[in-house]
């Protein structure tokens, strides 16, 4: 019999949710919008999607969901891309995003620049015994300035850490759910445990 | 990066970011922290809000620089400038100081009335408005990274928008069921490459996500927006000509998310104050019709 894959929750609070919740269903796994506190007992796994860091701390907060949120980040898997990754980060240099603390790494918002320095730059990925070569695509990207003990750094661009993780926490500075690979996603909704070290 | 196709996977990358939220039209700094305090998924930095610039009259330009510098430095948001439509040097000026995204408007005085910006020559995303599926695709043609309805800017009126959303909808609609065949003419009488009506079809939606624009002034309007398909809203005068601004800012930021929830957006309309006043767009003369530009 074939494993049962988790139900993945994706934040639907802003930003582009959709978009991921179109690559794990073109991957065969379920998908569950989360907008609401009760909507984090329906879901296993939770990616937290870009958008901006300012506008989903004010919504978690206006519709109550901050405390359901670091209880699941605490233990449940969760990935962070671009504005999830600043959500998750211990730190972060903008007062108006509250962060979780969930993976020790501090952030700069908008480390790159504004939006004509967002860019996409080739790379190649090796996880669980495959490589695959993708475009990582950075949209005012969030740059790591510290990685903390216990980290791993997945891939780097440059001299910059781009996806990394602790425990049960994934993150990347890039969009996959705007390449055409489903490579993270399947990894993520398939393969990444809780007790990444 | 020069690649015209990695720039427009950023760029039209950036429209997806700000999907599910709102982008809030502004006219100086204050009004930009409030906004951005609001839950604003970007602010539009203009000299004057439409309903100003319709009952001022005059010519409507780009905003004064210093302006807009001040609003960039001011909130961590993306920040958008208009420029007038046509006007490919108002988009150079905007695109050195680096604002994120340019903003092609019918709301301020056109600079051109037989040509656009050719939009592939900057590496800052443009947003354009339309009023029906013909217009999307000839600005998405010429390079645009989002799409918005037109609306009637500056009226409080919902109802172009509501017109604009349901036709771009209905035509895309009737992409999809058209013989490949059929193509071919239908993309003669839009007066757009069939390449692209070919991808509209296959995708039964537009390549670039659609806001919607012009007389949105209330959190049901957002909603109203939104279940008609809109992918984000834009909120001109409606919010600092609302009795309180702030509050009525907020209020549209929650609406947006929640949307499809009608007793949440109860709670969310309830005591705001008087919203704009606004203007009947059945009250407005043909030739002061800012959507026919």
């Amino acid at each position: 019999m074939k494993d049962r894959v988790p139900v993945v929750g994706v934040l639907a609070l802003q930003g582009d949710y959709q978009k991921h919740l179109e690559i794990l269903d073109s991957i065969d796994v379920r998908g569950v919008e989360v907008r609401l506190a009760e909507d984090f007992d329906r879901v296993e796994r939770l990616i937290i999607p870009g958008g901006e860091s300012t506008v989903m701390t004010e919504l978690l907060g206006r519709l109550r969901m901050e405390d359901k949120l670091a209880s699941f980040v605490s233990k449940q898997p969760v990935w962070g891309t671009c504005a999830g990754m600043i959500l998750l980060a211990s730190g972060v240099n903008d007062r108006s995003v509250k962060t979780l603390g969930a993976i020790d790494i501090a952030v700069d918002r908008n480390g790159y620049g504004r939006q004509v320095f967002s860019t996409v730059a080739p790379a190649t990925l090796a996880l669980n015994g495959h490589r695959e070569s993708l475009d990582l695509v950075f949209i005012r990207a969030p740059r790591v300035t510290r990685v903390g003990e216990g980290v791993t750094t997945l891939l780097k661009c440059g001299d910059d850490p781009v996806l990394l993780a602790q425990n049960n926490v994934l993150v990347s500075a890039f969009h996959p759910e705007l390449t055409g690979s489903a490579l993270l996603h399947d990894y993520f909704a398939r393969k990444f445990a809780a007790d990444f070290s | 990066m020069d690649n015209k196709k990695d720039l427009m996977t950023v760029n039209v990358g950036l429209a997806e970011m700000l999907r599910n939220g709102v982008i809030m039209d502004v006219t100086n700094a204050e009004q930009a922290k409030i906004a951005e305090d609001a839950g604003a998924v970007a602010v539009m930095a203009l000299e004057r809000v439409p309903s100003d610039i319709r009952a001022g009259g005059g010519v409507a330009r780009m905003a004064d620089p210093a302006v807009i510098e001040k609003i960039k430095s001011t909130v961590t948001i993306p920040v958008m400038a208009k420029c007038r439509i046509g006007h490919f040097a108002e988009a150079q000026l905007l695109e050195a100081m680096e604002v994120d995204f340019i903003d092609e408007s019918e709301v301020l005085t056109p600079a051109d009335y037989e040509n656009h910006v050719d939009k592939f020559q900057f590496k800052v995303p443009f947003v354009c408005g339309c009023r029906n599926l013909s217009e999307a695709l000839r600005r998405i043609a010429e390079g645009a990274a989002m799409i918005r309805t037109k609306g009637e800017a500056g009226t409080g009126d919902v109802s172009e928008a509501v017109r604009h959303l349901r036709l771009i909808n209905k035509q895309i609609k009737e992409l999809t069921v058209l013989r490949k065949d059929e193509l071919s003419s239908r993309a003669k009488e839009l007066a757009v490459p069939l390449d692209l009506v070919m991808k509209v079809a296959e995708l039964g939606k537009l390549p670039v996500p659609n806001f919607a624009a012009g007389g949105i002034a209330t959190p049901a309007d957002a909603s109203l927006c939104m279940q008609l398909g809109a992918e984000s809203v834009f909120v001109g005068s409606g919010i600092f000509k609302s009795e309180t601004p702030e509050k009525m800012a907020k209020a549209i930021v929650t609406a947006v998310a929640r949307f499809d929830h009608p007793k949440d957006l109860v709670e969310i309309s309830r005591g705001l104050g008087a919203s704009m006043k606004g203007i009947s767009v059945a009250n407005i003369g043909e030739e002061e019709l800012l959507h026919t530009r």
